[in-house]
């Protein structure tokens, strides 16, 4: 992996306004390009909002809509990854993370799992994704997750297999769970494990960048954060406040944790298809009756 | 080996609040979803009871004191302790308050029913009365209506629709009563305020859990257990909460739901509101 300095950008966007959101990307990725960013990174449907319901087909747009111009444009200084709602040419509504460097998509991801229950309706509203893949960045191969995707181990296990050093989860995470005694809210102590699982067991950098604000009630808990390959937080943004926080990520890290626990090299890709192509066989039988 | 904790233990842990962390979400959710509608100003009917003590101090950090109005609007027959321990409250927080006797309303309402009606209808006509008082308020002071029902409360519909539990936004109706009284705590809401017995104080000597039959401790448990952590009934009879109890407790959750709900609006569009015409409340904010 190359090196490269990471801007996380914890914003607060407005439910259903496009023009607001991109003035906002605008300005965070301003703000990290004086700082000498390399790559910025936003938050799950950053460009859109999150509980959208009805506003899903008046704020989706096509990857080559002329409203991304900017954001484009803006990826000539640094790379930008970003959420929004893809429309496809035949008019399905896909939760997208975006990675933008030079003026050109390097990739897209539409998220796997809609979340369809508790207080999340996505799949009324959505259509889901049917791919997890890294890929080549100019600093090196990467993979994009979005929220839910990541309460299935399965994604980050196929994104470190298909050789992916850094894993960006990008996140509109709920706030909830206020119980006494450990300081924190539930929802943001479960992805804390998480972030840290991940990137100790599949030894890569997980990078969370979760929003801030409220929605209809619904509040947004921030506290985007970057792990390293041991598990270590490299820097962790506010809870709840907008914030734009900066990390440096280098291989170092990389090389010396994968010599001490040589768990990518040993994990067993083969067997991973293997078994689960013959467990989808049978299910696929089941399901025929 | 199990290690096996009873039903009444998870419900005390699941019940114990941070609160600081609890009163910084709310604070913001204050802030934040007034601030959409270009609004930094709250308007709370203050009781003198812990509620809407504990609404009153959010709206008060979350705004700043000034910007706060406490609307105290007794009726003849109300506590004077209750009128005494409010402006305790008022005092203490530096907030702005304004007394709107309800009286001349509601008798001049009453008397021109011929029957005497029951005190449910009694109490229903006050806390209607106190929802016109505030609103106009809210109009007056350029703030909009911070509600005061907790989620004990709202479960069991033990509140008046179109009354009291008429606002723009609920701060504490996530909140069960314990959790009100552990935040109330944090918040340093007065002593006699925290401690004294809950009432709606609709009429002379009324007491919640007299009224209901039950009291708040074992409602919270019980309501806890079965809304948050979906156990069944039986799982909580089982391990010793009261039968006839935790039934009780679940018809007055069902009977009430259409109290949580908007009107029904019958359907003949293929669009109809609320049901297929679904958007955010927060829409273009």
């Amino acid at each position: 992996m190359h090196d490269f300095r990471l801007a996380l950008a914890q914003i607060r966007p407005a439910l259903g306004d496009l023009d607001r959101n991109l003035a906002l990307h605008l300005d965070y990725i301003e703000r990290a390009a004086a700082d000498g960013a390399d790559v910025v990174v936003f938050p799950e449907q950053s460009l859109t909002g999150y509980f959208l319901s009805d506003l899903v087909p008046d704020v989706a747009l096509p990857r080559d809509d002329a409203r991304l111009d900017p954001l484009r444009e803006a990826s000539r200084k640094l790379d930008v990854i970003f959420g929004f709602v893809e429309e496809t040419t035949d008019h399905r509504f896909l939760p997208a993370a975006g990675y933008l460097h030079d003026g050109e998509f390097v990739h897209v991801h539409h998220k796997v799992y809609l979340v369809t229950y508790g207080l999340f309706d996505e799949a009324r509203d959505l259509a889901g994704g049917g791919a997890v893949r890294a890929f080549d960045s100019r600093f090196g191969r990467k993979s994009m997750l979005i929220c839910e995707d990541l309460w299935h181990p399965t994604t980050a296990s196929i994104a470190a297999a298909d050789g992916a050093d850094v894993i960006y989860g990008l996140s509109s995470s709920p706030g909830r769970g206020v119980a006494g005694g450990s300081n924190e809210l539930g929802s943001a102590e479960t992805w804390r494990a998480m972030n840290r699982l991940y990137a100790t067991l599949h030894v890569c950098y997980v990078v969370h960048c979760n929003r801030v604000g409220f929605e209809d009630g619904v509040n947004f808990w921030g506290g985007s954060e970057v792990v390293g390959p041991d598990g270590e937080v490299l820097v962790r943004a506010p809870d709840f406040d907008e914030a734009l926080v900066f990390a440096t990520l280098t291989d170092a890290p990389l090389r010396r944790q994968r010599t001490r626990l040589p768990l990518r090299r040993d994990e067993n890709v083969t067997l991973n298809g293997l078994e689960f192509a013959r467990i989808a066989a049978q299910r696929h039988r089941l399901d025929d009756g | 080996m199990t290690v096996e904790v009873s039903l009444r233990e998870r419900a005390r842990r699941g019940l114990d609040l941070d609160a600081g962390l609890t009163c910084r979400v709310l604070e913001a959710f204050i802030r934040e979803e007034l601030e959409k509608f270009g609004i930094q100003r709250a308007v709370i009917a203050l009781s003198g009871g812990i509620d809407s003590a504990v609404s009153c101090a959010l709206a008060a950090r979350a705004f700043g004191p000034e910007r706060v109005l406490a609307v105290l609007m007794p009726y003849r027959t109300s506590n004077p302790a209750s009128r005494a321990d409010a402006e305790t409250l008022v005092d203490q927080l530096g907030i702005p308050s304004r007394v709107i006797e309800i009286s001349a309303a509601v008798d001049g309402l009453l008397g021109e029913l011929d029957e005497d009606p029951s005190p449910l209808r009694r109490g229903n006509i006050m806390a209607r009365a106190r929802m016109i008082a505030l609103y106009d308020q809210s109009e007056a002071f350029g703030g909009l209506v911070v509600g005061t029902s907790n989620k004990t409360e709202l479960l069991l519909g033990y509140g008046t629709q179109f009354g009291d539990m008429a606002s723009a936004v609920n701060p504490i109706g996530d909140l069960y009563k314990a959790q009100v009284r552990a935040l109330a705590e944090a918040l340093e809401i007065p002593r006699a305020i925290r401690e004294k017995a809950p009432s709606a104080d609709l009429w002379v000597g009324q007491s919640d859990e007299d009224e209901l039959g039950f009291d708040y401790e074992t409602a919270d448990q019980a309501l806890y257990l079965l809304i948050d952590e979906m156990y069944a009934a039986e799982d909580l009879i089982a391990d010793g909460f009261e039968a006839g109890l935790v039934h009780d407790l679940q018809r007055r959750v069902v009977r009430s739901q259409f109290k949580r709900r908007l009107p029904l609006i019958a359907k003949l569009s293929n669009r109809t509101i609320d049901r297929d015409f679904r958007y955010p409340r927060d829409w273009g904010r």
